[in-house]
């Protein structure tokens, strides 16, 4: 199991990598971490005639808070975003979602900006951006993009992203206070991708009702899902065990798992149902803690 | 066919500048071009853990890196550990508890292993097994290994001066929340 042959240019900056894609129109691939890349190279799933290796473009890793936001550049490694005090304490879900990201050695090396263009459907950091209402930066020979992730996303391996465009960061808005969150995966090892996971944030309003509630599914269809029937089922309510559950079965509902060697459709539709109400449920309890301290210790 | 790239790069703190085929696996040039043969393959596609190295202070897959990804690179092979008269302190306890049988995943346990101490020099035994999820041992002596890796943290001799520098321990954090597996992790 070796790659195939191929050529090899090490990119100094975004333009650079860029021109190189173009000028090579669907033939060149990007390397960044390589986690998801090299394996597909070594079982020649892939022959690029080219790969543009974009680990030493200056700028292009790092967190910062900006604007009522946290950006993350695309080169930002998942041990960075693990270990990142900002992420930790902006987002919480993020963090214990980077966790499930494989292990160690693998995480050191994968990158936000790889996961997002590689785009499995069982990988944490797609569902994240989803969940987390990300605006993806996007450079190409036109000049930068930013899409909202929602229209990202396409189908298995596949997103919005032109054969000469790269991802080059992140922004997630910041949530409001009194948000809290849940995340909740099953894979038959630590480590291994998901048979399925969800993640939820719920903000609570004054009243104690739902402001906003958001539900994401990853594992049980072909791409990340936002469920929308569970969010409007759960916006104005008060968080009991009902609304959870009845949002948590909207998202059953709306997903299209495919049989396969680790799960079957019915085992991942069910798995989708417990984990998504499991998340909305922490979620939940969070949020109602937050808001009490925000009240002076009691619970609205 | 692709041209040949010339890479520089130290290993095991000895500097070395070789020609290479771009699809040259890092795995793969340390054990035919450098002749470095305890990194060990098995997988080749990041699931074994069998050939982890260390590349500038952290642990990573050399079947899933490119040997022209490490010019200019630090690396640390199992060699780079101990000698036969002077082992490693992980070295020593994994001859202490039996943690080989085979020996096969050996290499990549003990290189997870340093990097996990070196990024958290006390861990809890859940963190342990964490740190060494990412490797196989086909013989089965997960035991033995996390116990040997218990006493060579708790002897506390492991973390080598450039632990700070080279893997940049980040602060612990406080106030992480709830862990969806209820991990101790920080």
């Amino acid at each position: 199991m070796k790659p195939p042959p191929f050529d090899y240019a090490r990119a100094d900056s975004v333009d650079e990598a860029v021109s190189l894609l173009a000028h090579h129109r669907g033939g060149a691939k990007l390397l960044a971490g390589g986690q998801s890349l090299v394996p597909m190279l070594n079982f020649r799933l892939l022959h690029p005639a080219l790969l543009v290796d974009v680990n030493r473009i200056s700028g292009l890793a790092g967190i910062e808070e900006r604007n009522g936001a946290l950006r993350i550049g695309a080169l930002t490694r998942h041990r960075q975003i693990e270990v990142s005090r900002a992420v930790g304490d902006h987002f919480p879900v993020l963090r214990t979602a980077v966790r499930h990201v494989a292990h160690l050695a693998i995480r050191n090396r994968g990158t936000l900006g790889g996961s997002l263009a590689h785009a499995d459907p069982a990988a944490e950091l797609p569902m994240m951006a989803l969940l987390l209402d990300a605006k993806i930066e996007i450079s190409g020979p036109n000049g930068p993009r930013r899409l909202e992730a929602r229209e990202f996303f396409r189908s298995a391996l596949t997103t919005a992203l032109d054969d000469a465009e790269m991802v080059t960061g992140v922004e997630l808005p910041l949530l409001p206070p009194a948000t809290g969150w849940g995340f909740e995966e099953v894979a038959r090892r630590a480590g291994d991708f998901a048979l399925a996971a969800a993640a939820a944030t719920l903000t609570l309003a004054a009243g104690g009702k739902v402001a906003e509630a958001r539900l994401a599914i990853m594992g049980a269809h072909e791409f990340p899902l936002r469920i929308a029937a569970a969010e409007a089922r759960l916006a104005g309510e008060a968080p009991c065990s009902g609304a959870l559950g009845a949002a948590a079965k909207a998202a059953r509902e709306a997903v299209e798992p495919d049989d396969d060697l680790h799960a079957s459709a019915d085992l991942r539709r069910h798995l989708v149902e417990v984990l998504a109400r499991r998340a909305l449920e922490s979620a939940a309890r969070r949020a109602r803690e937050l808001a009490a301290q925000v009240t002076g210790g009691r619970a609205p | 066919m692709s041209e040949q790239r010339t890479i520089r790069l130290t290993v095991n703190g000895a500097s070395f500048e070789r020609e290479v085929e771009p699809r040259r696996l890092l795995a793969d040039f340390l054990r035919e071009d450098l002749g470095l043969t305890g990194t060990h393959i098995g997988c080749e596609h990041g699931v074994c853990g069998a050939c982890t190295i260390i590349l500038d202070g952290d642990s990573a897959r050399s079947c899933l890196t490119l040997a022209v990804q490490a010019d200019g690179a630090q690396v640390q092979t199992v060699e780079g550990l101990g000698t036969v008269d002077a082992l490693h302190p992980l070295q020593r306890a994994f001859r202490e508890h039996h943690a080989l049988q085979c020996g096969f995943c050996t290499p990549g346990m003990l290189m997870a292993a340093l990097d996990l101490l070196r990024k958290h020099p006390s861990p809890t035994e859940r963190e342990i097994r964490e740190g060494l999820s990412g490797n196989l041992c086909r013989c089965t002596g997960y035991e033995h290994i996390v116990r040997a890796v218990r006493t060579a943290a708790a002897a506390g001799e492991t973390v080598g001066a450039e632990t700070e520098t080279a893997s940049a321990a980040p602060p612990r954090e406080a106030g992480a929340g709830a862990q969806s597996r209820g991990s101790a992790r920080e």
